[in-house]
């Protein structure tokens, strides 16, 4: 594969996004067969890619760059690579993409902006893939700004509702609070080393010439842009927000692919952090926080979007957490299979919102008997979310797990904080499972407004069933990739072709696999004895536990600090500077002025209207110029003798 | 040639000067004597030479010579002012445009533009110091007169405020240079001459503040910065785009010609007190955008923010954060450009600036709105666009010499994406908020075309900039080397 095909993977969405924007508006299923081409050649290229790396010797990999600004020595390159890990993240965007693009051809049938979905989403598909192609920061930075602004876009895609408008401009913010990290992280790396191509960072971290406080900064810096991205505590309260957006949206950006962002550059640039120790356990920790604090909330909520969305916070802490035990492979593997299956449950979500015109998962129940392909696609995805084997999701949750353990110390606490959330995440996920396919129907009547279903609960069109179907297939398969595959198994091919060396022992424990299935079991159990078979009342054992409960509901109180903080502290600091410059500044200004102007007498002067003022100041102005050439002439003359 | 590119807008004026009041004569004469000069400008760019520092196209004949005083008509374009004099050429002929529905005595609307893209150029072109001063004094009435006849709100009141504090930091600026002049006593008031000196510390550091003045008034600096709010508020839209998009950056233009590069260790000496300034300038002046709720005057405060990066460059003085600072005045000029001819617009329609009354006119006018969202998010320096490249190369060669300066211009990004997010949101998303915004209409041809052009030049600069910066850099090092950087 010639290098310089990897601008294509870029390009071809960037070309359906402007001919969304600019040909085919007018036409809305043409915009959505473009889009769907595109990212369909996306796809066949991707698979191209993975093809030619692992073909490739070992430790080879595929590259091509131009300099984009040079000034005096200095360059800043931007440059594309594909290596094995860049290889698997083309397949997971551009295979999602091209699935949800597909979907969403039935989910926004009739919408008004159906030319502007698929153009925000051509858009989004491009910078996706520049971002895990991108060899050096600043290109990731660049992407990574431009995913954030799709997400932006596609948030508040029904803009005319208060609350989507309002999610959007919060998920950019708090992003962006992030990226303050990253972006100071690209300052101060470009200055230690005068480059920001992370082959040449990770090869200077490795030397040891990289490292220290510059080091612990830059790292850090990183992790604090994936913590805003991957929606890590305590950047996360953007999330569940986001949920505003149409639900194929959440699918992509806000479950498989944008989210992961910040765990796959993390995973990225690994070796810095191993290099830095400390930042590295921040890493563990924030992500085992993450998990856990995340699954709590995931309990509580009645929005089936919410759910998913907690839970996918959830997971991208598990991620992180795998990441930071030095799991390499275990946190990328677990990126993988999640994006699969959480993209379906998104999807199949999507299919009973579509179906039902509500989230609320109360006015759902006994959805299986209405909608038989979303029932089995979602339960298949639930059961890998909860982590049951051999489903998926269980193996790579099993691999975290197990590289806690291994890395010791503070592992084993993250070691049974993970598995307490394996139950946590079993629990939910068949809560609201149980919730929407069991039991009776408890939906009530026509849809709200602005949804144009009404009438019983039915199966969605084939156009979101197949999607469907052929996301459960990962769902329930992609786990075994573990064991084995075209080239080598995940991990061996992983490895194979990066610009460093990640330590990665393939190995299964007995008592972590047995444990992890076991507190799945339980969770999935619970679920039931409340919400299926109604064994202990929720209702009660909610007011044995209210207070814990009103915390949980409330978000931990997270969302109201942030409002007061903004509200209270930010404006109000504004309105002050805004007085100080009208009345302080500005105050002075005036005084000073009206000082002059009555010292002069002529105050009256001032009020009569322009002409006459700038007839004075004409006058004024050829006097002044005549003095000054006058007394300056004089004065020559002096100094000349 | 560059002549007459100052020329033929002043022949543009006396034209319509003579020629009837016909409404459609005076904008196909407006028109045509601002796209000349445009043109003869991108034949400029198409024949600039990439390897040649000094001044290029330069025509220099004796003007005044009485006394010892040796005034030359000295033009002259190099990397550094060669952009900002093709902005202002850009800028000039999409004024007229944005300017097409102005009725009330149009034909004296018309001739005082004019004038004032004459007198821009003039600025840009002249290397001879009293020149370069005469050309900034003529911009100061074709202003004055167009914000107090056709502007709004307290006009007058702006008009005078402008004048004022433009005349006073001129009578500093006047007196720098001819002080400079007697002082260096070598006879000339060539820019470039003079910047090869190496004049006595003491009295750099006394000229810098003389000379500084009325260019940091123009920029504007904190505290002299509280006439830019009420001029621009209150000038008629096209004088708006003028006056944020291309008149600050006669102020920065001026700090780097005809400040630093004269006097640059008293540059060095007062490196602190600028970078201090320059950090109020982009902190407070995002913070205050906040609590605006006339339109206009927020964007007017986003200039004040975003001009504070220009003197955060200059201040630290790299050739990294100079180019970003020549960068960051072009990109602005275009983004500022842009979001104050959709504000005009906006005005135009829903007879509205403030912003509680404004709401959900996305739904109403799309194409304003996009572009708006568009506009916004280049100004909040969004990669990809021209507000970003430029931000971070400023940022990048601030950060060795300043580190926290640069990482309060870092964290200011957020406030930035703040205002401007909030505004979007309560402008144009949401439900429409009132009954007479029902009835608003979209942009027509005549209004969108200027736009799409602004849109079209931000992406571009902002996917490729080294289309801009490899020109700044033809010059930049000389200064880079006197400031020893």
């Amino acid at each position: 594969m010639a290098p310089d095909l990897a601008w294509l993977f870029i390009l071809l969405p960037l070309l359906s996004f402007l001919l969304c924007v600019f040909v085919t508006r007018p036409y809305p299923r043409l915009s959505g067969y473009v889009t769907i081409a595109a990212v369909g050649a996306t796809f066949l290229l991707a698979l191209l890619a993975f093809w030619a790396v692992g073909n490739l010797p070992a430790d080879r990999t595929i590259e091509s760059s131009i300099q984009w600004v040079v000034i005096g020595g200095s360059v800043l390159k931007v440059g594309l690579v594909i290596d094995s890990l860049t290889a698997i993240m083309l397949i997971i965007v551009s295979l999602v993409s091209f699935l949800i693009q597909i979907y969403s051809q039935g989910y926004m049938a009739g919408d008004p902006g159906y030319s502007r979905y698929y153009a925000f989403m051509s858009l989004f598909t491009a910078s996706m893939l520049g971002l895990v192609l991108a060899s050096n920061l600043l290109l990731v930075f660049i992407f990574w700004e431009l995913v954030g602004l799709c997400s932006y876009l596609l948030i508040g895609f029904w803009y005319q509702r208060p609350a989507a408008a309002a999610a959007a401009k919060k998920a950019f913010l708090v992003t962006r609070l992030g990226d303050l990290g990253f972006l100071t992280a690209l300052l101060v790396a470009f200055n230690a080393t005068g480059n920001l191509d992370i082959r040449h960072l990770i090869d200077l971290a490795e030397a040891k010439q990289l490292a220290g406080i510059t080091l612990t900064a830059v790292a850090l810096g990183i992790f604090s842009g994936a913590v805003g991205k991957s929606a890590q505590f305590p950047l996360h309260v953007w999330l569940p927000d986001a949920m505003e957006g149409p639900t194929p949206v959440s699918a992509l950006i806000h479950a498989a692919t944008m989210v992961a962002a910040g765990v796959y550059l993390v995973g990225r640039t690994l070796p810095l952090f191993l290099a830095a120790p400390d930042v590295l356990l921040v890493v563990a920790v924030i992500g085992g926080l993450t998990a856990f604090i995340a699954a709590t909330m995931g309990l509580v909520m009645t929005d089936i979007k919410r759910v998913l969305a907690y839970s996918t916070i959830s997971q991208l802490g598990y991620m992180m957490m795998g990441l930071g035990v030095g799991g390499f492979v275990a946190g990328i593997f677990h990126l993988f299979n999640h994006a699969f299956f959480k993209a379906l449950l998104f999807l199949a979500a999507g299919s009973v919102i579509h179906s039902l015109g509500t989230q609320d998962l109360r006015e759902m129940g006994g959805l299986r008997r209405f909608m038989p392909v979303t029932f089995l696609t979602m339960l298949a995805g639930a059961l890998s979310l909860a982590g049951l084997p051999p489903f998926s999701g269980f193996w790579s949750k099993d691999e975290i797990l197990l590289d806690a353990l291994r890395f010791g110390g503070v592992g084993q606490i993250l070691y049974v904080l993970g598995l307490v959330t394996a139950f946590l995440t079993a629990f939910y996920t068949f809560r609201m499972f149980f919730l929407a396919f069991g039991g009776e129907y408890r939906g009530v009547g026509p849809a709200p407004a602005g949804h144009s279903h009404h009438g019983p609960p039915h199966e969605s069109p084939p156009v979101m069933t197949v999607p469907l179907i052929l996301l459960a297939v990962p769902s329930v398969l992609s786990g075994f990739l573990a064991f084995g595959g075209i080239f080598g198994t995940f991990g061996e091919f992983l490895i194979s072709r990066l610009p460093w060396h990640p330590h990665y022992e393939p190995g299964l424990d007995p008592t972590t696999m047995a444990l992890s299935a076991l507190v799945s079991l339980l969770g999935i159990f619970g679920a039931y004895a409340f919400y299926g078979a109604g064994w202990v009342s929720p209702e009660a054992f909610t007011s044995a536990f209210r207070p814990i409960h009103t915390l949980l509901v409330n978000r931990y109180y997270m969302d109201h600090l942030y409002n007061w903080i903004a509200r209270r502290v930010v404006l109000g600091v504004a309105a002050v500077l805004d007085w100080v410059d009208r009345y302080g500044v500005d105050g002075v200004v005036n005084a000073v002025a009206e000082l002059a102007v009555m010292m002069a007498g002529s105050l009256r002067l001032l009020q009569r209207g322009w002409v006459q003022f700038y007839a004075l100041m004409v006058t004024f102005g050829i006097i002044l110029l005549a003095a000054f050439f006058g007394f300056f002439g004089d004065l020559i003359a002096l100094l000349r003798g | 040639m560059l002549t007459a590119i100052i020329l033929l807008p002043v022949a543009g004026a006396l034209l319509l000067a003579v020629l009837p009041p016909d409404r459609r004569l005076i904008r196909a004469v407006s028109v045509t004597f601002t796209l000349l000069p445009l043109l003869l400008g991108i034949y400029l760019l198409a024949n600039f030479n990439l390897t040649q520092a000094g001044p290029q196209f330069v025509e220099r004949v004796p003007w005044v010579r009485i006394l010892g005083f040796n005034v030359d008509y000295y033009l002259g374009v190099d990397g550094l002012s060669l952009p900002l004099l093709l902005l202002n050429l850009l800028l000039g002929f999409l004024a007229v445009l944005v300017s097409w529905n102005i009725s009330y005595r149009d034909r004296e609307y018309f001739i005082l533009l004019l004038i004032l893209v004459a007198a821009v150029s003039g600025v840009f072109s002249a290397l001879d110091y009293f020149l370069f001063f005469l050309f900034w004094e003529v911009e100061v009435i074709p202003m004055y007169l167009l914000i107090g006849v056709w502007g709004t709100g307290r006009r007058e009141y702006s008009a005078v405020k402008y004048l004022i504090y433009t005349l006073v930091g001129s009578a500093a600026m006047l007196f720098g240079i001819l002080w400079l002049y007697f002082t260096a006593g070598i006879g000339t008031f060539d820019m470039l001459e003079l910047g090869r000196l190496n004049l006595a510390r003491e009295f750099q550091a006394l000229v810098f503040l003389a000379l500084i003045f009325g260019f940091a008034v123009k920029l504007p600096v904190f505290p002299f910065h509280t006439w830019l709010p009420d001029a621009h508020t209150d000038a008629p839209t096209a004088v708006s785009v003028l006056l944020a998009g291309i008149l600050l950056k006669m102020g920065g233009y001026g700090i780097i010609r005809g400040v630093v590069n004269i006097a640059p260790e008293a540059a060095r000496i007062y490196a602190p007190l600028l970078v201090t300034l320059a950090v109020v300038n982009v902190v407070y002046g995002a913070l205050v955008c906040l609590n605006q709720v006339d339109l206009k005057r927020l964007v007017a405060f986003s200039s004040i923010s975003h001009m504070g990066y220009v003197l955060m460059g200059i201040a630290a003085g790299t050739q990294t954060a100079l180019t970003g600072a020549v960068l960051q005045m072009v990109s602005h000029g275009l983004i500022t450009g842009m979001l104050f001819s959709l504000v005009g617009l906006v005005y135009d329609k829903a007879h509205t600036r403030q912003i509680p009354d404004l709401g959900g006119l996305a739904a109403r006018m799309p194409i304003i709105g996009w572009l708006f969202v568009f506009a916004g998010l280049a100004a909040l320096g969004l990669p990809g666009l021209s507000g970003f490249i430029a931000e971070f190369l400023v940022f990048l060669g601030t950060f060795p010499v300043w580190p926290l300066a640069a990482i309060l211009g870092v964290v200011t990004v957020v406030i930035t994406a703040g205002y401007i997010l909030w505004a979007v949101e309560r402008v144009f998303f949401g439900p429409v908020k009132r009954v007479a915004l029902e009835q608003v209409g979209d942009a027509n041809f005549v209004e969108w075309l200027p736009l799409a052009v602004f849109a079209a030049m931000i992406a571009f600069i902002g996917v490729y900039p080294r289309w801009v910066t490899e020109i700044i850099n033809v010059t930049l090092p000389q200064l880079v080397a006197r400031l020893g950087g």
